[in-house]
């Protein structure tokens, strides 16, 4: 059996930036195994502008950041295997994994860094009733279709959901030309970042319905159209507000889960609530020596953040290679008043670097708010803040020597002044 | 050219007409409307091999259900089509209406099943330990089965075709003529004996020949499948005991291991109606939860809705009629237990009709789809190395390689269109519904069948997936 000293399950950007910082940490023995055709991950299917502003200072497009981090793993003679595809991970790290060229192949690791991404919520998921004609994409593979394989799926296009992805695809269809209806938000905010709306819907003069939603689903072979009714505060469609849309397409964007099949096989723990593994402060797993980072972990809004994020991640799995953490006792950080999750969500306080980033999002849409950190009950650090949106994440930072004799670690939204 | 038979509708019925036919030395070919087997009432089912107390003793459903029943289970393992025998229970939740299921009880002795029991909740609730708190009591017949309705179709049309039958796909029957001894179909073929297996469209077929006007009602269901993450919250199949309020829902495991909910029973008229309500999904839902506690519905990954053909008579319509004409319609459940049985019993009066002598060479020659899922290390480490494609993931949730969508699109009968895919091998069957996979496919497809990919369709013809070409891939 081949061993490894870190096996990265993922070659999108969380899994490119976690090896490089292995690389500057002086971990030589790194393999990436990414289960597309090339590196890179969903990035190079986002041809539009935008990323890097934070870790680069300049707007690039999604191929062009991913291209800075390959070029720098080609650089560094780091591993990586195209076209495989991890099938199993077991508690010892054993990792087997399926190739075109290769067969199938059991490699050992010391440690395993977590970076297969994340997947697009379905229509199933959502229970539109009506038919299950062809025509509904979710807004990922529409976005693929058009950027990768060169295909317009449609003509007449309906977006369910404001998230990120179905703002973009607005626009990208647009330009196509096709003639994008509008785009139906469930809530009364959108999921997707403010740039978004104005560059993708307001420019274009693309409709923005919040508090919509499709209810039902017209045409048996190619789809005909679909009927959206406005909703109430308990999200119920409120009667006489139902209005059908003739159209081909129906492109969803309702919303990304963590891809965490191989974590569970792993039996690594999972957050109901980001539906990634519950990490320490080091981002480690529930199970030592696993690690993870990127939208595998807690879906990001921008890909900077997943950068980020990773290169710690990395550097933490170095460290537990190189020094063993003693194991002690973990606190969680409790959340109230809003705030939906942490990550991480435990702290090994005794072992925790100096200061650490707490990344979190918030439940609803707020104004004035002031961000609170207690410990023991007493407040460390509050963080006033005009707006807050489910759809933009947030983070603070953590003080090692806030937290003294600390068992009590509580992250809130209090009202303004 | 003449042939023997000539077999109206690839549903399951049809199938299993066409292989129960193909042993015999009879020129046989099956005309189905959609670009694939299995599209109508057979996809969208609860695939259940109930154990046969159901139906009125006397009835043909009643005789075919459990002859059909005992057929299947040596079927599946002849054909090789996912079978399993996990068991069922009739739940009821009022002591007073226990003997609705002693009622139950007595017309499935009469009917032939085997090893009925009726058992109390609290050992009802031993065998499956998620049942409600409010269930008293349960008729369990352990002789009940899942099965794959796709499996199961076209393991009957595969093996029909090794044996010498035909199939010819995105035909659909619009006009039969009686021409001196034997019949001419859509001006083009002519075949001594006509096969009315037409599911949904069998009074259409009927009335093209005859004159009673005869009518069949599509009783339409909806259904919720689950994550299999979820699969095994019940093992097995429970249904509600009928009462005042309605006939209940059921629930299931299926033999891929996820959970399925429903169905819904609303008359309707559009024979083409297969859209699932709001209405509909809550029902089953809301009765669904009455069997088993902590129903997820967080873990929805799909719906959908079926149409059963339901005949006036409310039992099978199963005969020969004038000249060489026999038809096997109104086949609403337990059609997909019956549909063996149905095949002898149309088989029986074609071969007294035709007298034709055995086909020696019958045999049980359909082999079944690789499913690296299933496989063990070893396994499929052999299978990679023999074929590198089956190294190739195509659908990542159900782990489904490029080796076993290329077999299923070479086979005998071609899987041609990405819901057949998906019928055979899964592929966009998983939890995300073909998000990541569909475009692979369509690919695979297009260059396995020498088309364009722009003429992929979802399932028949008018279900085009693409608009255009953007540019040509580098």
């Amino acid at each position: 059996m081949k061993k490894y000293d870190v096996l990265i399950i993922g070659g999108g950007p969380a899994g490119l930036a976690s090896a490089l910082s292995l690389k500057e940490k002086g971990i030589d023995s790194i393999l990436i195994l990414e289960r597309d055709e090339r590196l890179g991950g969903i990035l190079n299917q986002c041809i539009h502008n935008g990323f890097g502003l934070h870790t680069f200072k300049e707007e690039l497009t999604g191929p062009e950041y991913a291209q800075r981090y390959i070029d720098k793993v080609i650089e560094s003679e780091i591993e990586y295997k195209l076209n495989s595809m991890v099938i199993d991970i077991n508690k010892d790290k054993q990792v087997t994994y399926v190739s075109k060229d290769e067969g199938l192949n059991i490699i050992e690791a010391k440690a395993i860094i977590l970076a297969m991404g994340c997947r697009e919520r379905p229509r199933g998921a959502l229970n539109i009733p009506g038919f299950r004609p062809a025509g509904i994409y979710s807004a990922g593979t529409a976005q693929k279709l058009i950027n990768i394989d060169g295909y317009l799926p449609g003509k007449e296009v309906v977006i369910l959901g404001s998230g990120d992805i179905g703002l973009i695809m607005a626009r990208r269809m647009t330009l196509e030309g096709a003639h994008v209806n509008c785009v139906a938000e469930l809530m009364p905010y959108s999921g997707g970042l403010k740039r978004n709306i104005v560059q993708c819907l307001n420019d274009f003069d693309i409709p923005l319905l919040l508090s919509h939603t499709v209810i039902d689903i017209k045409g048996k072979d190619r789809l005909e159209g679909v009927v959206i009714g406005e909703v109430d505060e308990k999200r119920q469609v409120i009667k006489g507000t139902e209005k059908e849309y003739k159209c081909d397409t129906l492109l969803l964007s309702v919303g990304l889960l963590p891809e965490n099949e191989l974590s569970k096989k792993a039996s690594v723990k999972l957050s109901n609530i980001t539906s990634g593994p519950i990490v320490k402060d080091n981002l480690e797993t529930s199970i030592p020596g696993i690690f993870a980072c990127g939208n595998v972990l807690h879906v990001h809004d921008l890909v900077d953040y997943v950068s980020s994020e990773a290169k710690l991640a990395g550097e933490y799995a170095a460290e537990y290679l190189l020094h063993n953490r003693e194991s002690s006792s973990l606190i969680e950080i409790k959340t109230e008043g809003g705030i939906r999750y942490t990550v991480p969500q435990m702290l090994d306080i005794n072992n925790m670097s100096d200061r650490i980033v707490v990344r979190f999002r918030v439940a609803n849409v707020y104004k004035n708010k002031r961000i609170v950190l207690k410990v023991n009950d007493k407040e460390i650090s509050s963080l006033k803040k005009k707006v807050l949106a489910p759809g933009e994440m947030e983070q603070i930072f953590i003080n090692k020597k806030d937290l003294v004799d600390a068992d009590k670690i509580v992250l809130s939204l209090r009202d303004g002044e | 050219m003449m042939y023997d038979v000539i077999i109206i509708g690839g549903g399951v019925t049809g199938c299993a007409i066409l292989n129960e036919l193909s042993k015999y030395q009879l020129k046989t070919l099956l005309l189905e409307k959609e670009e694939d087997v299995c599209s109508g009432t057979s996809k969208a089912n609860s695939a259940i091999i109930h154990a046969g107390f159901d139906a009125k003793n006397g009835t043909l459903k009643a005789k075919l259900n459990v002859r059909g029943a005992e057929l299947i289970k040596q079927l599946s393992e002849d054909l090789h089509f996912s079978y399993l025998n996990n068991g069922s229970m009739v739940l009821c939740f009022d002591e007073e209406q226990i003997d609705g299921l002693k009622e139950l009880y007595e017309r499935g002795v009469n009917n032939g099943v085997k090893d009925l029991e009726i058992i109390d909740g609290d050992r009802a609730r031993e065998l499956e330990p998620h049942l409600s708190k409010d269930v008293v009591a349960a008729l369990y017949a352990p002789t009940a089965a899942i099965v794959c309705p796709f499996d199961m179709t076209i393991a009957f049309a595969e093996n029909a075709i090794l044996n010498g039958s035909e199939i010819k796909l995105n035909t659909e029957v619009k006009t039969i003529e009686r021409v001196d001894d034997y019949y001419l179909i859509n001006n083009e073929y002519q075949s001594k004996c006509i096969v009315n297996a037409a599911g949904l469209y069998g009074d259409k077929i009927h009335n093209l020949l005859f004159n009673d006007d005869l009518k069949l009602t599509p009783r339409k269901g909806d259904y919720c499948l689950f994550d299999k993450e979820i699969g095994n919250l019940v093992s097995h199949t429970l249904f509600q005991l009928p009462t005042a309020l309605g006939k209940g829902v059921l629930v299931t495991p299926t033999v891929h291991g996820n959970l399925l909910v429903g169905p819904s029973a609303t008359d309707i008229e559009d024979k083409e109606f297969t859209a699932t309500t709001k209405e509909d999904l809550n029902m089953i839902i809301q009765k669904g939860k009455l069997s088993v506690d902590n129903i997820p519905m967080n873990k929805v990954i799909t719906s959908f809705s079926g149409l059963r053909s339901r005949p006036q008579n409310k039992d099978f319509i199963i005969r020969s009629l004038d000249n060489n004409y026999y038809e096997a319609i109104g086949i609403e459940s337990p059609g997909l237990s019956s549909a063996p049985a149905i095949a002898e019993m149309i088989s029986e009066m074609i071969v007294n009709d035709l007298k034709p002598s055995r086909n020696d060479n019958y045999a049980n020659k359909r082999e079944d789809f690789k499913r690296l899922a299933d496989m063990d290390i070893n396994e499929r480490a052999k299978l990679i190395r023999e074929n590198p494609l089956y190294g190739n993931i195509i659908c990542r949730c159900e782990e489904i390689s490029e080796g076993e969508i290329v077999d299923v699109i070479n086979r005998p009968l071609r899987a041609t269109s990405l819901d057949a895919i998906k019928r055979r091998v899964r592929a966009g069957m998983g939890r995300c519904q073909g998000g990541f996979c569909m475009p692979k496919v369509m690919e695979i497809l297009a260059r396995e069948l020498n088309v364009d990919i722009l003429e992929i369709n979802k399932n028949n013809s008018k279900s085009k997936l693409l608009e255009r070409r953007l540019y040509e891939k580098v």
